[in-house]
């Protein structure tokens, strides 16, 4: 490649990185801003909406209730996600073709017919809206994340580790435990950050399944939208800037860690003489 | 042998019916298979497919207008109503295919040169940092992303700041259709980058050797070999951005304008009170997204995804 292209490209990456960074440093910004204008630049510096944010009620229940759906939900979509990708990756069978596709469609459909879907299902299932109808409703898309991320792992790793295992006389349960938890684990601990950090962040099909109940960010969409307590809104963004951020570093680093397969080699090892196959 | 078997049975009841359990599961694999979905896919099928077939089955019928009750008659008249050309609603699906179209347009235009910089140029450090710089703002709040826009786009925003600072006059750009590019753009912009770089950086170094080797130049092998193989990354790309942009309707009541509706704010507006119409709104981008799914898995975006 020519050294003039080479440069053109790098220019480039480096504009659309300042692109996709710039606002985003803008708004970490506002939150220290201490006028009630948002007006830039910033010329009154101040700490002082930090402990407003903390004592505001509403933005603490709609945390809490955050928090509460996010951990729900990414329980559940652990279970879920990885018996689907465990009966995918693993045996063929009519219509794993057709499977595969559908766990596509709540990435791939907009969240507005998801939400609306839903919000009907309910109505006509007679189902109350309550925190359980927000759980549903993320669910649909965080399973298939973990799904995803579990399908993923599951198709690099060599079926001969789970026979060998049960050739060793190893059980359901024991294989599970010690070769293929070793081999999932990171998948697992990835796939379920990121499906609780898709909930915490969920707006559109939130709208349609929470009814009046606030959730963090339906929150901060009511006071944008009405232009109420603006400087409240810069801190809560700058927390939940922050706290989207952690998880998803964290998920990086751990999906980095490689030698996977190697490991899991290992606990085969570990697995036979957990077995206590009597020596021959 | 019969000792044997014997000895791989010994152990405590739990543990030889577990043995018999896997033993039974790995004679018939369809069971364990079945065993595995009934749970997920079955919540799955019931509540979201059965969900979907409950809008779809409802855009054929109609609301009462005084009570507000659905009237299970069958009829097309939500349909009609969608493809009245007296009525601003054709008008507002092609506004959001525009949208749609431009915002999938422009982040193909700004993620492949990066993507392609990210996956062909740059050394092990460099692009591990930029894959991060990408990834999380795709992770940090998609709410954030769009009120940090309408900031920067107010009046006496940092747009018009550094404008101002160029000696170049203000743009009045809060709560048009150029911001809703803006944003649309802005938003979706990873989830265009992640998968062309990951169809670039497949692409085995000896395919770009031989084609010079068979004297094609930078140009021709962009177009006949890179292109080619980036193109199931671009489309998986665009599955995103389209389907996101099409469902949207956060960005045209945050930072578009009054003549800034979209598909979903019809629908968001009217699925209170009248499901059927909002049903057979939510139709349009289903079947075009539809289309758009069976297309792509044609051109082998799925692998890419």
């Amino acid at each position: 490649m020519r050294r003039g292209t080479r440069i053109s490209l790098a220019i480039w990456s480096a504009l659309v990185i300042a692109f996709l960074w710039i606002p985003l440093v803008i708004i970490a910004l506002y939150a220290f801003n201490g006028s009630t204008l948002q007006s830039w630049p910033i010329t009154d510096w101040s700490t002082h909406w930090f402990s407003v944010a903390w004592h505001n009620a509403d933005a603490r229940s709609a945390l809490t209730l955050s928090l509460k759906v996010g951990a729900i939900v990414t329980a559940i979509a652990l279970l879920l996600g990885t018996m689907a990708a465990a009966a995918v990756a693993r045996y063929r069978f009519f219509g794993r073709e057709a499977i595969s596709f559908l766990l596509v469609l709540p990435l791939a459909l907009p969240g507005i017919i998801t939400g609306m879907a839903l919000n009907s299902f309910f109505v006509f299932a007679g189902i109350s809206i309550s925190m359980w109808t927000i759980v549903i409703g993320h669910c649909t898309f965080c399973v298939v994340v973990v799904y995803n991320n579990v399908v993923a792992r599951l198709r690099r790793t060599s079926t001969s580790l789970v026979e060998a295992s049960q050739d060793l006389g190893a059980d359901g349960w024991q294989t599970f435990r010690f070769v293929l938890w070793p081999v999932l684990s990171t998948a697992l601990v990835a796939g379920g950050l990121l499906a609780f950090a898709l909930s915490f962040d969920e707006v559109i099909v939130t709208t349609f399944t929470a009814g009046l109940q606030e959730t963090l960010p339906i929150f901060i969409l009511d006071n944008i939208r009405q232009g109420q307590q603006l400087p409240v809104i810069n801190v809560v963004a700058f927390f939940v800037i922050a706290i989207t951020v952690i998880p998803v570093a964290l998920a990086q680093r751990v999906m980095r860690d490689t030698g996977l397969i190697r490991r899991g080699s290992a606990q085969v090892t570990e697995a036979v003489e957990a077995a206590e196959i009597p020596a021959v | 042998m019969a000792a044997d078997a014997g000895a791989f049975e010994a152990g405590p009841p739990g543990r030889r019916a577990r043995l018999r359990l896997s033993g039974l599961f790995w004679r018939r694999p369809w069971l364990k298979a079945l065993s595995l979905l009934t749970l997920p896919l079955g919540a799955f099928v019931i509540v979201y497919i059965g969900a979907l077939a409950v809008v779809f089955v409802s855009s054929f019928w109609s609301v009462d207008s005084f009570t507000s009750e659905l009237r299970h008659t069958w009829g097309l008249a939500n349909y009609r109503l969608i493809f009245d050309t007296s009525q601003p609603y054709l008008h507002i699906a092609g506004l959001t295919l525009e949208m749609a179209a431009a915002a999938t347009l422009t982040d193909a235009v700004l993620a492949f040169p990066l993507a392609f910089f990210m996956a062909r140029v740059a050394g092990g450090r460099t692009r591990a940092i930029l894959f991060v710089l990408v990834l999380l703002p795709l992770w940090s709040s998609y709410l954030v992303r769009i009120y940090a826009w309408q900031a920067i786009l107010a009046h006496d925003g940092a747009l018009n700041w550094a404008l101002n600072g160029l000696g170049l006059p203000d743009q009045n750009l809060a709560y048009t259709n150029t911001a809703m590019w803006i944003v649309f753009s802005y938003v979706w912009l990873p989830f265009m980058v992640l998968p062309v770089y990951a169809a670039l950086e497949r692409i085995p170094d000896s395919y770009l050797e031989a084609s010079s080797d068979l004297g094609a130049s930078g140009f021709r092998t962009f177009r006949s070999v890179i292109l080619p193989l980036a193109l199931p990354g671009l489309v998986a790309g665009s599955i995103f951005t389209f389907a996101l942009t099409l469902g949207d309707y956060i960005t045209p009541a945050l930072v578009g304008g009054t003549g800034s509706q979209m598909i979903g704010n019809v629908v968001y507006d009217n699925f209170a009170t009248n499901l059927p119409f909002a049903a057979a709104f939510t139709v349009v981008p289903m079947l075009i997204m539809g289309v758009y799914l069976l297309v792509a898995r044609k051109l082998g975006a799925f692998e890419a995804l």
